[in-house]
Parts: C-alpha cells; sequence; structure tokens
C-alpha cells in the first residue's frame, strides 16, 4: 500500500454524499473512476483522509438526451462514448475523442465528470466542453447551482468548484443542423496525454463559416478558446487557406508552456497543425 | 530429423501466460517488508540523519552505522588506468546521486514502511552536483570521488602513428558528433529481493530477481565478510533482466545483512520510481568520430574520442569501464579498418551508476559508424549501399585492427539480401513522388556486427578484477529416464529451457520434454557466470552438447552390456538404445537398471559433468527501416523494418525471432522514444513512466526477419549468440532513415533519441532565414 491512510465511505445517494462531504469538509475527496485521484494517492502528492467513492449512487450513471443537451451524469465512463451517445454529430465528436483518452482499462474507469472534475490541462473532455460551451452542474447541500464552462477552469487542477460540492452531470449543446465538429491532437505514445489539442465546433452555411468556436488544450495550465482565430474564420469559405490562416493566429496567440516533454516552441508547432487538421476536419465532415 | 531448428513452443510460456508464474514477490508473501530511504540530493554532507519519532518496537531502522564493519562495493580493473571507486553499502556520511540508498526501514507491513519512511529525519547539506560530462570534465571542477582526477574513473588510448599518417593523405576525411542520451533498460519487473533465514542451518536463503545468482552470492559473501556457502541465492521467474539485473546491487546486501542479524525474512520489492532513478542507467555517451577515406569509399583510418557518462559509482563485476572500453575495442565493427587512434573516458558525475544494457555500447557506436558511413557517401558522392560493401568485411578469419578475431560471417551477403528484399530503385522513386506532396520518406540502413559467446579471454583483455567466462554443466538421467541438466546460467525470459532441452536431446535421442533444464539456484547449479552478453545458448548450450555427449557414452556402454554388443555399434534414437543387429533397449529401462541394479554395472553411473570457456564469435545483421516523418509535428511513423540476422545455427527459430522482436522494440525506444532526464541540480524528471517514456506495443512496427546460417568453427553447437543485436542496429537504422527521409531540408541526426520536439527543432534551424 502507497498511499496514506485514510477513511473510506461508499454512500449509496447523492444525499449521503454531500452529507459526508460537509461532515468532513476539507479533508475529504471525492472517488470517482479513481483514474487520477488513486495515481496521485500513491506517490503521496495527495493524501486525502477521508474518500467519498461514489460509484455506488446508481443515479449518478447515465447520459440521455433532453431540450437539446447531452447530460452526462457523474458516473459516466469515457468508454461509454466510444460508440455515439446521440445521434447528432456531437455524438460522433465524443466517440472520436474518446478514443483518444488513455488506454482501454482506464477507460472503463474513468469518469467525463472526473475529467472536469480534475481539469488536467490536456484532458479532452475539458477542451471539448469548453468547444461546445457546455454547462456543469454542481450539487450543493443546498440545492443545485450551474457554471458555464468558460468560468469552470481557473488553471492547473483547479476549478470553480466550491467546497462540499459534487460535479453531478455536465450538459452539452445539440445545436440544429449545420454544425460541424473537428478534433486532433499529437501524443507521443497511444494513450499518453496530449502535448496539444484542438476541439472546434463551426456552423456553417452555403459553403461559408457562419458562428465558430476553438478549444486548445495540453498546452498550458488550462484549456483556452483561440477566439481571434476563431472569429476570423467567420465570414469566410470552408477551405484549406481559411484554416491554415485561422491555425496560424490560434498558435501565435496562446501561451504554450514548457516541460520536459516538449519546449513551448514546439507546442507552437503542434498548436498550429492541430488546429489546421481539426479545422479541415470540421470542414470535411 | 533434428530437434535443433524446430520452432518449438517455449516450455516456459503457459505458465507464464496463466500467470502462473514464481517471482520474487510471490516467494516474499510473508516476510517483513523492506523500504529504502533514497537521497533526495545528487551531492551533499549527511548532517544528520534520525528515526521516525515513534517507531513501532516491531520496526527496525538500518543506516550505515548499523553495518559497521561490511565491506564497501569495489570491483576492479587492472588496465585502463581504471580508478577503484568504492561504494558504502549505505552511506555513512555523503550522498553521490539522487535516489541512493541511505537507510532501511522495516516494518511488519507495507502500509506502515511507507508512513515510517516519510517520517525518517534526514538533513543533507547540499552541494553542488556534478550532472553532466561537461560539468564533470571542466577544468578544476569538484571531484565525485578524491581518486578519480579529473573524474575520470576509466581511460583507453591507442594512438597509431599509421592512423595519422591515412589522415594526412586521406583525400576525404569525414567527421561525426554523436550523442546517446541515458536510458533505464526497465524490465517489466523491478529489482526485488527476500532474504530468508533458516533457524536450523543458520543459512540465508536469498531469492532475488537477478541474472547472476552465483556472482551476486560471491559478492554478498564478501561485502558482509560471511561463509558463501551460508548463503543460497535463488533467481525464480525473473521478469527480465538486459543487463540491469547483473550489478549487486547495496539492496541485496541489506537484506541478507538483516536476515542474519535478526533472523527473519525481510523483502524489499522494488517500486517502478525506485527503478527509473535508482537501478542502473546505461549509454549516456558523446562521441566524436573521424574517418578517412579513398576516393572510391574505402576506408583507410578510422578516430574515435569517446565519452560515458558512468554516474556516480562502479558496477560490480562488470566495472564502470563497460560502455567506454566496449565502444574502444569494438568501434571498427564489421569493417575493415586499417589504422585506428582512439581514446575512451568513463566520467564519474553525480547520477545513477551505469551498468550494461541489451547491447551496451555497441547500439551507441553502430550508431556513430553507420551514420559515419551515410555522411561520408554523401561527401564522397557514391552510394550508401557502394560504400558498405567496398569496406565489409569479406574475407575470414579476420584480424581486426584492435586485435579481435572475426570468424565465419556474412556481412556483405545480409546486406546484399536487405537491399534485394528492399527493391531500392522503387523506393526511391516513391520517395520523390511523396516529397513531391510535401511527405518525407526515408530509408536506412544500418549493417554490424555483435561480438557474442566470448568467454574468459575476452573479458582478461579488459583487466577485469572478476574473470568471468566458462559455464559448468552437470547432467544426470534418473531412473525414470529423464535427465536433470544443471546449469551455471540463469535464463530470465530468453526461453533457455527449451533451447537447451532441444540441444541435449538430440544427442541423447530422446524428446525435449524429457529434458529438465535446472537453473537459478545456488544450491542446484554448479558455479557460473549468469546469463548476459548474448552468450547462454553458446557457452551453457555448447557445455550442455559436450555433457550430453559424454552422458551418451555413458548409456552406449550400458547398452551394450545389456544387448551384449559392442558399445560403438550402438546408436541412440527416438528414445531407445538401438545395436546394429535391430537389438534394442529402451533408455529409460536402461536408466533403471543402471541405477537398480548396479551390481550388473560395476562402478557405474549416469552423471556427468562438462564446461566450456570459447573465445567468442561474431553474429552479425543488416538492419533496413522505412520511415516517413511529419514535416510538421517531428513524429517518424516506421512504415517497414527489416531485419536479416545471421546468428549461425538456430536452435529454435521461434525464440530467435522472439530475441530480435523484443531488441528491436528496445532499440526502437533508443532511437526515439526513451531519455532519463536530469535537471540542472542533479534531480531526476523521469520517475514515471509518463514522463520516462518506452513505447507500447502500438508503436511498434510488424518486423520482419531474415536468417542466414553461417556456421563457424568459433563454437561447438555452430550457433552464435543473437540476443542483443536486436537493439544494436535500431537507432542506427532509424537514425539514418530519418536523415534521408529530411535530406531536403540538410538535415541529418547525430543525437537520439530523435524526438518530436528534437526533429522540429531541427527543421525549424534549417528553414530560419541565414
Ligand atoms: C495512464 C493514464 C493515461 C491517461 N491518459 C489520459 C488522457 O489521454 N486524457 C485524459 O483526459 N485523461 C487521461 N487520464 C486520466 C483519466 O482520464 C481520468 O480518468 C480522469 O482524469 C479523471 O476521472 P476519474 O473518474 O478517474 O476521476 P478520479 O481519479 O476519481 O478523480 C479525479 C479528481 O476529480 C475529483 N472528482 C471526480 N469526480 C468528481 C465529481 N463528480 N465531483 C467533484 N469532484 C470529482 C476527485 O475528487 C479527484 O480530485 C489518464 C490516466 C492514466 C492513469
Amino acid at each position: 500500500m502507497k498511499p496514506a491512510a485514510f477513511d473510506y465511505h461508499a454512500p449509496e445517494t447523492l444525499d449521503q454524499a454531500l452529507a459526508l462531504l460537509r461532515d468532513h469538509g476539507e479533508e475529504a475527496r471525492i472517488l470517482a473512476g479513481g483514474q487520477s485521484l488513486v495515481p496521485t494517492m500513491a506517490f503521496r502528492m495527495a493524501r486525502p483522509s477521508v474518500l467519498v467513492d461514489i460509484n455506488r449512487i446508481a443515479a449518478l450513471a447515465y447520459t440521455n438526451v433532453e431540450e437539446g443537451e447531452l447530460r452526462i451524469g457523474a458516473l459516466a465512463r469515457h468508454a461509454w462514448f466510444e460508440t455515439p451517445v446521440t445521434p447528432h454529430p456531437v455524438g460522433q465528436l465524443l466517440a472520436t475523442i474518446a478514443h483518444s483518452i488513455a488506454h482501454a482499462p482506464i477507460r472503463q474507469r474513468g469518469t467525463f465528470c472526473g475529467s472536469l472534475a480534475h481539469a488536467d490541462p490536456a484532458s479532452e473532455w475539458c477542451a471539448a466542453t469548453l468547444a461546445l460551451g457546455g454547462t456543469l452542474l454542481l450539487a450543493r447541500p443546498d440545492g443545485r447551482r450551474e457554471v458555464a464552462a468558460e468560468d469552470w477552469f481557473h488553471g492547473v487542477f483547479t476549478t470553480a468548484i466550491a467546497a462540499g460540492e459534487i460535479l453531478a452531470e455536465v450538459r452539452l449543446n445539440l445545436p440544429r443542423p449545420g454544425w460541424r465538429y473537428g478534433f486532433a491532437e499529437f501524443s507521443r505514445r497511444a494513450g499518453d496525454f496530449a502535448l496539444a489539442m484542438a476541439v472546434v465546433a463551426m456552423r456553417v452555411e452555403d459553403g461559408m463559416v457562419r458562428e465558430a468556436r476553438i478549444a486548445l488544450g495540453g498546452i498550458g495550465g488550462r484549456p483556452i478558446l483561440a477566439r481571434d482565430a476563431a472569429a476570423s474564420l467567420v465570414g469566410r469559405p470552408a477551405g484549406a487557406d481559411t484554416a491554415r490562416d485561422a491555425a496560424g493566429r490560434a498558435a501565435e496567440a496562446c501561451e504554450p508552456q514548457d516541460d520536459i516533454h516538449a519546449p513551448a516552441e514546439y507546442r507552437r508547432d503542434l498548436v498550429r497543425t492541430m488546429t489546421r487538421h481539426a479545422l479541415e476536419r470540421a470542414f470535411a465532415a | 530429423m533434428t530437434w535443433v531448428g524446430r520452432s518449438l513452443r517455449r516450455f516456459e510460456d503457459p505458465a507464464l501466460l496463466r500467470g502462473e508464474g514464481r517471482f520474487t514477490a510471490d516467494v516474499a508473501i510473508g516476510a517483513r517488508i523492506v523500504r529504502f530511504l533514497r537521497s533526495p540530493l545528487a551531492c551533499g554532507r549527511i548532517v544528520s540523519l534520525r528515526p521516525p519519532p515513534d517507531m513501532p518496537a516491531d520496526a527496525l531502522f538500518i543506516t550505515a552505522a548499523d553495518l559497521n564493519g561490511t565491506a564497501t562495493i569495489r570491483p576492479m580493473l587492472h588496465r585502463f588506468a581504471y580508478r577503484p571507486v568504492e561504494q558504502a553499502v549505505l552511506p555513512a556520511d555523503r550522498v553521490h546521486f539522487v535516489g541512493q540508498a541511505i537507510a532501511a526501514i522495516v516494518a511488519p507491513t507495507a502500509e506502515l514502511a511507507e508512513d515510517l519512511l516519510e517520517a525518517i529525519e534526514l538533513e543533507v547539506e547540499a552541494e553542488t552536483a556534478l550532472v553532466t560530462m561537461d560539468d564533470a570534465l571542466r577544468p578544476g571542477a569538484a571531484l565525485v570521488h578524491g581518486i578519480a582526477h579529473g573524474n575520470v574513473a576509466v581511460e583507453g588510448i591507442v594512438q597509431s602513428a599509421e592512423c595519422d599518417t591515412a589522415f594526412v593523405s586521406a583525400p576525404h576525411v569525414v567527421e561525426i558528433a554523436i550523442r546517446s542520451h541515458r536510458q533505464n533498460a526497465t524490465p517489466m519487473e523491478a529489482r526485488a529481493g527476500c532474504a530468508a533465514y533458516d533457524r536450523a542451518t543458520g543459512r540465508v536463503r536469498l531469492t532475488a530477481s537477478v541474472q547472476m545468482p552465483h556472482m551476486l552470492r560471491t559478492g554478498i559473501a564478501e561485502l558482509l565478510g560471511m561463509p558463501e556457502s551460508d548463503l543460497q541465492v535463488i533467481a525464480p521467474d525473473v521478469g527480465g533482466g538486459f543487463g540491469q539485473k547483473m550489478a549487486l546491487f547495496p539492496e541485496y546486501a541489506v537484506l541478507v545483512w538483516l536476515a542474519r542479524h535478526h533472523r527473519g525474512d525481510f523483502a524489499w520489492i522494488e517500486d517502478r520510481y525506485e527503478n527509473l532513478i535508482a537501478s542502473a542507467h546505461s549509454r549516456d555517451q558523446a562521441h566524436v568520430l573521424r574517418g578517412a577515406f579513398a576516393d572510391d569509399g574505402t576506408l583507410l583510418g578510422l578516430e574515435a574520442d569517446i565519452l560515458a557518462n558512468v554516474g556516480a559509482f562502479s558496477a560490480y563485476p562488470t566495472t564502470c569501464g563497460v560502455e567506454p572500453l566496449m565502444a574502444f575495442a569494438e568501434y571498427p565493427g564489421p569493417y575493415k579498418v586499417p589504422a585506428y587512434s582512439a581514446r575512451a573516458r568513463g566520467v564519474l558525475t553525480h547520477t545513477c551508476p551505469m551498468a550494461p544494457y541489451r547491447g551496451v555500447s555497441r547500439p551507441v557506436i553502430t550508431f556513430g559508424l553507420e551514420r559515419l558511413m551515410d555522411r561520408a557517401a554523401k561527401a564522397i558522392g557514391i552510394d550508401a549501399v557502394a560504400i558498405r560493401r567496398r569496406n565489409l568485411v569479406d574475407a575470414f578469419p579476420h584480424q581486426t585492427v584492435t586485435g579481435l578475431t572475426l570468424d565465419d560471417a556474412s556481412y556483405v551477403e545480409t546486406l546484399d539480401d536487405a537491399v534485394a528484399l528492399l527493391d531500392i530503385p522503387a523506393f526511391r522513386a516513391r520517395q520523390a513522388a511523396a516529397r513531391a506532396e510535401g511527405r518525407y520518406l526515408g530509408l536506412g540502413l544500418a549493417v554490424f556486427n555483435e561480438r557474442t559467446g566470448y568467454g574468459t579471454p575476452a573479458f582478461a583483455a579488459r583487466g577485469m578484477g572478476i574473470v568471468p567466462g566458462y559455464e559448468v554443466v552437470d547432467i544426470a538421467m534418473t531412473p525414470g529416464g529423464e535427465v536433470e541438466v544443471r546449469i551455471g546460467a540463469s535464463p530470465h525470459g530468453q526461453g533457455l529451457r527449451t533451447a537447451l532441452a532441444q540441444i541435449v536431446a538430440d544427442r541423447l535421442g530422446l524428446a525435449p520434454d524429457a529434458i529438465r533444464i535446472i537453473h537459478g539456484d545456488t544450491d542446484r547449479t554448479p558455479y557460473g557466470w549468469g546469463s548476459f552478453a548474448s552468450r547462454a545458448t553458446v557457452i551453457s548450450g555448447g557445455a550442455c552438447q559436450t555433457a550430453a555427449d559424454k552422458l551418451a557414452v555413458r548409456l552406449r556402454a550400458a547398452a551394450a552390456t545389456v544387448l551384449q554388443a559392442r558399445a560403438e555399434e550402438i546408436v541412440l534414437r527416438d528414445g531407445a538404445a538401438i545395436a546394429s543387429n535391430g537389438s534394442s533397449v529402451p533408455i529409460a529401462a536402461l536408466a533403471r537398471q543402471v541405477h537398480q541394479r548396479s551390481d550388473l554395472f560395476e562402478g557405474f553411473n549416469l552423471a556427468e559433468t562438462a564446461s566450456y570457456d570459447p573465445a567468442g564469435t561474431f553474429s552479425n545483421a543488416c538492419h533496413a527501416v522505412i520511415v516517413e516523418v511529419d514535416a510538421e509535428t517531428g513524429h517518424v511513423r516506421i512504415e517497414r523494418y527489416l531485419v536479416v540476422e545471421d546468428a549461425g545455427r538456430i536452435i529454435n527459430p521461434l525464440i530467435a525471432d522472439g530475441q530480435v522482436r523484443g531488441g528491436v522494440a528496445q532499440g526502437i525506444a533508443n532511437a526515439l522514444f526513451e531519455e532519463v532526464i536530469y535537471a540542472e541540480d542533479g534531480n531526476i524528471l523521469t520517475g514515471t513512466l509518463a514522463d520516462y517514456t518506452p513505447p507500447t506495443a502500438a508503436e511498434i512496427p510488424a518486423i520482419e526477419i531474415h536468417h542466414r546460417e553461417t556456421i563457424s568453427d568459433a563454437t561447438l553447437t555452430g550457433a552464435k549468440g543473437l540476443g542483443e543485436g536486436g537493439s544494436i542496429g535500431a537507432p542506427a537504422a532509424i537514425a539514418n532513415a530519418i536523415s534521408d527521409a529530411l535530406a531536403p531540408f540538410g538535415i541529418e541526426i547525430t543525437e537520439i533519441p530523435a524526438t518530436p520536439p528534437r526533429i522540429r527543432a531541427l527543421i525549424r534551424a534549417a528553414q530560419a532565414p541565414r
């Protein structure tokens, strides 16, 4: 056993889980798929003294479509998305993305909401939620609150979540037809966290881009929207030149980080190429 | 029809595949848990070291003070200006690298051991660490060890006037500086040991994940000053070694000390973090290589300046000379090199010590030499294949400029085979078409030879204080007619139980499943050196063959008595001893008679011993690879990987191909993926498998393998070693292929691993306005 000692609770309802969080305060951590939390505990980088395991809360294990939104419960596993969860093109986007997350066994356990709660800068789900303009639904002892994806990410592993809250659901917009999506990432080995990624969502009408969002991940402390690059697409024809220009803007505007896997300059190169690929894939969709 | 040459499935595999293997951690269940406190600093003075404040009564805290009287690890070389640096089992006053074991905690449970480990109070006064070879070689640099002036622990120099002349008069002098970054062999099973005390006999049984059980026993007995026969070392199933598990590590000495002094069972199962930072590293080398060439591409002389970062200590028994001196002696490779000058230095730094890793220096020297060949071909304006053909040794035996004898091999033929299989003209057309689309394909070749199966003389030439080499085999037939073969070698994944059984079976007219190869237990096997250096099939196999032949003589003599025939007319075939008149007796029945009716066979038994100690042999191969480089991301995709291998007689093609594939995978890791990275202060940044990045199955392409079988008389069985070749050829072939792909940018790969960021940096620099 590598982790420091901890107490373990496995509540069966969301209310029980919230009560446990309230009782134990800062000491307590949610355990979802465990694919990020358990390794950090094994290194003793995280040492919660209380774990609240939400895996038995059956009511959190769902994805469904309601009111033009895809609703993803806290126990929806990465692997669930490998086949499209909705016929809407977003379903296909999520399926493509799912295959890029970690390895098959990890995808059986790891959860979509856990990825958003953990907020790894290179999490695919985080970039996707940002690109799709998602909403995060937090359960708290006195009810619920909503946070827009754009307000969620504060920095490396830090989010807008407050003590005692559980991320109960993520909602992704399933807009009316006309929207297309694209995803591209670069990682050294199959299953590695990406060194850079781009997720794009755009509305194309009569061959012209009308609306666009580009989210970039893996390059800094948190996923970001490449607003200038996205704005530059609007009113331009869907095509290789448009993609190249916008990708160049995204690369110039971002501030990538340096680490042992990639110098900043290299990440910038990747942002350019991944943005271009993602845009071309969306155009071709 | 012989058993040798057949792709018999490995006897070892069913248990391993079913999860029924028996590894050290399986044996360790129930033992007290040992954890080591590891140095957080690369260099400094231990100011204070105190046990955890609340030590439970059933826990132990062990430091250098407890081990008082224990000797230091001090392997020896009697040549090459070797400085015998010493390593205390646990340091009393100074730390030398991040991860060095400083103290041990023993607790009844793993949880408690971890908790106590954290609570140890350690204070180290930091001093400036020398991390890179540049740091350590800088004039006036501090010394890692007082006895090694200039931080050079070992130095080989050969200066040749002929070589100087060649360089003065040669029309072409081509130079290349190469850099190979540091690797960890990363065996699937990390290090592990369990020392158990036997109260009845006072002996200790150390079960450990090691490659050289006999050597480990000798080394620990010397360190602890105990009778060697009071220690039994067992290497059970071992999950890979690749050289990393040859060394005598301090941790094992602590385990045996604990078992003796505290009369109990103590286990240390290393975790991945420890293995990555504190086991042994390798291949941290920088070379400058110069070749003098004639106009037709003939190599006239070779000069090498070799630097190897050997880390903070010298691994026992190979010493820290193993990398620099191998590069020094073997740089000329498969080529006719008429004149050679070289200087090789092993440089001490405050980093994890170097130990052999599959191929040792040969992946690096092949990278250097094969890049030099490509660069020379370009400079002279001849073809990359032609320059190799012109210079490869093609008449045998060949005496090399460094005094090695190259036995019969197929250097030119394997190259020709590879070239034919590749269809280079078709590739060049495809390459041109791809370039027109902005896609970059490249083809790379690497020809090399691999010194294998070498015995005492080769190690003695290095001046080793402990000279490994021979292997001894004891063979005996049971009354039931099975053959028990006890070997000193210690396989750990090579399938030796199967391959050696095939050799023995043929000599005795038995099926391989009647042959039991017994290994990895110092109580049950004759003294031997172990499995490393592509030697076991050759040396242990040769000894097995001789032992089996001697046993066959005995069986024929016994059969002669039973069948009333002359021994010379008896053959052993299909499980029977058969006389020329057709009468026969099953070998099993014969064995029972010899054992149980010894009155009929006076003074007779069915046991023999044989040993073998060959001078060595060279296997060889040509690797050829086609890659596609994405110029925007620097990503390298291997489109085709081809190996034409000649390891003499192939005992078991299935096993041989497995060895080649595993080696190539590690070579690809070396070429493209793996790098141990230190921060400037000597802290290590690659302590997880997310940061130290071995390729996964997804990154390893299909590997196409072709064999040639040149039978030289250098070995008894005709077999040559092939355990390391895969890893030797891959870095060079891949670096050449990437360089070919990126020729339009004028880029050449001189640094490995050639990671995407490195390749992109080269492309960016090439495209920058000048
Ligand atoms: C080898 C490996 C490779 C990986 N590669 C990738 C990759 O390429 N891309 C990628 O995105 N991820 C990758 N991961 C991480 C993986 O996707 C995780 O599963 C994911 O980051 C976290 O989800 P989880 O359900 O496992 O969360 P856990 O590990 O259980 O929890 C993570 C954190 O989030 C908190 N948390 C979890 N759920 C909630 C909730 N509902 N409400 C509030 N807080 C919560 C926990 O308290 C904890 O702090 C990899 C992991 C491994 C081990």
